[in-house]
């Protein structure tokens, strides 16, 4: 019984807070210049989509969260999050 | 001594290196294809400059995986100096051999420049004929170079004398004038805990000759001579 099923992990990448993020502040202030002075704070970030096999939701999520400790995120200065959904079969 | 130098797909700073090593020094030095997985021919390790892999994800995250990699953590184990260049200091910092990171550019922009940096140790093999506060005039060339660390960790670097070389002006002061891209406590290379690797930013490689604008960095490469003559002597050998 060595049945698998096909997950999408979308997997989100950003700055730790405190790190300074001159991309989020260009970012803000080209907003900002075209007339969304409601905006306070933009950070930018990565969006990583991953595509695997796993048994389970839960072996899913603890292969993704490797894969984010080990290369999609660098821990010194990023954190991550994900959300993992089934996904169809090809 | 025998200097191995690094080359990933996308170096472009390994014939800069070995051209310092060779014309500079008057040392033999070697070309490393990165799926080679023994150094034990080398006294020491260059990992230069370029885009390794096209610093796709981040700047060297995925050459830390390479398999010379290995090797090279291998070696720093053993105590062999290893010094990373630019792209070379990101992956040393990606491999978990240097501390701290290197993120985009305050600027947002590209720097390709000259700096002047000081010298703030001197108990590595890079920098041991060097004087502490001394300056060197080095060229700059990148767009990820901002160093960070967190404010516990610069305080332990600090501490442990592992912060190497710092960004300053014309007359020695790290000032944020100087600070070329938003580095923290304007630093532009660190070493480990045990000082045999270093990173930095600048190209010492790129200022081996006054021909080609300055030839300061051969003060670094010479270093590790010095040191490499003296464990010779050590072992009873010539």
């Amino acid at each position: 019984m060595n049945e698998t099923a096909r997950w999408r992990a979308e997997v989100f990448v950003s700055l730790r807070p405190g790190v300074n993020d001159p991309q989020g502040l260009a970012v803000r202030d080209g907003l900002r210049r075209l007339g969304y002075q409601e905006v306070e704070e933009v950070r930018v970030g990565r969006y990583v989509q991953v595509w695997l096999q796993a048994p389970d939701v839960q072996t899913a999520e603890r292969r993704i969260a490797a894969m984010c400790e080990q290369l999609l995120a660098n821990p010194v200065v990023e954190s991550y999050r994900f959300v993992i959904e089934p996904a169809e079969s090809q | 001594m025998r200097f191995g130098i690094i080359t990933f797909p996308g170096s472009n700073g390994d014939h800069d290196a070995l051209m310092a090593v060779r014309l500079g020094l008057g040392q033999p030095a070697e070309l490393v294809w990165h799926t080679e997985t023994d150094l034990s021919n080398y006294d020491c390790i260059i990992i230069p400059g370029g885009f390794s892999y096209g610093d796709y994800l981040r700047a060297g995250a995925i050459a830390r995986f390479a398999p010379v990699m290995q090797a090279v953590a291998r070696e720093a184990e053993a105590g062999k100096p290893i010094l990373g260049i630019c792209n070379g200091f990101q992956i040393l910092t990606e491999a978990q051999l240097l501390p701290g990171a290197l993120l985009r550019n305050a600027s947002l922009e590209f720097v390709c420049d000259w700096v002047w940096v000081r010298v703030e140790q001197t108990h590595t093999p890079w920098t041991s004929q060097l004087a502490r506060g001394a300056r060197l005039r080095l060229p700059i060339a990148h767009g990820e170079g901002r160093y960070f660390v967190d404010e516990k960790t610069l305080g332990e670097l600090e501490r442990a004398g592992q912060i190497v070389f710092r960004y300053v002006d014309a007359e020695g002061n790290a000032t944020p004038e100087a600070n070329p891209n938003g580095s923290i406590a304007n630093i532009a290379g660190v070493c480990n805990g045990r000082g045999n690797v270093v990173g930095l930013m600048p190209h010492p490689e790129r200022a081996f000759d006054r021909l080609i604008g300055g030839d300061d960095g051969l003060w670094i490469l010479a270093s590790v001579l010095a040191v490499g003559l003296e464990v010779v002597r050590g072992r009873g050998g010539n």
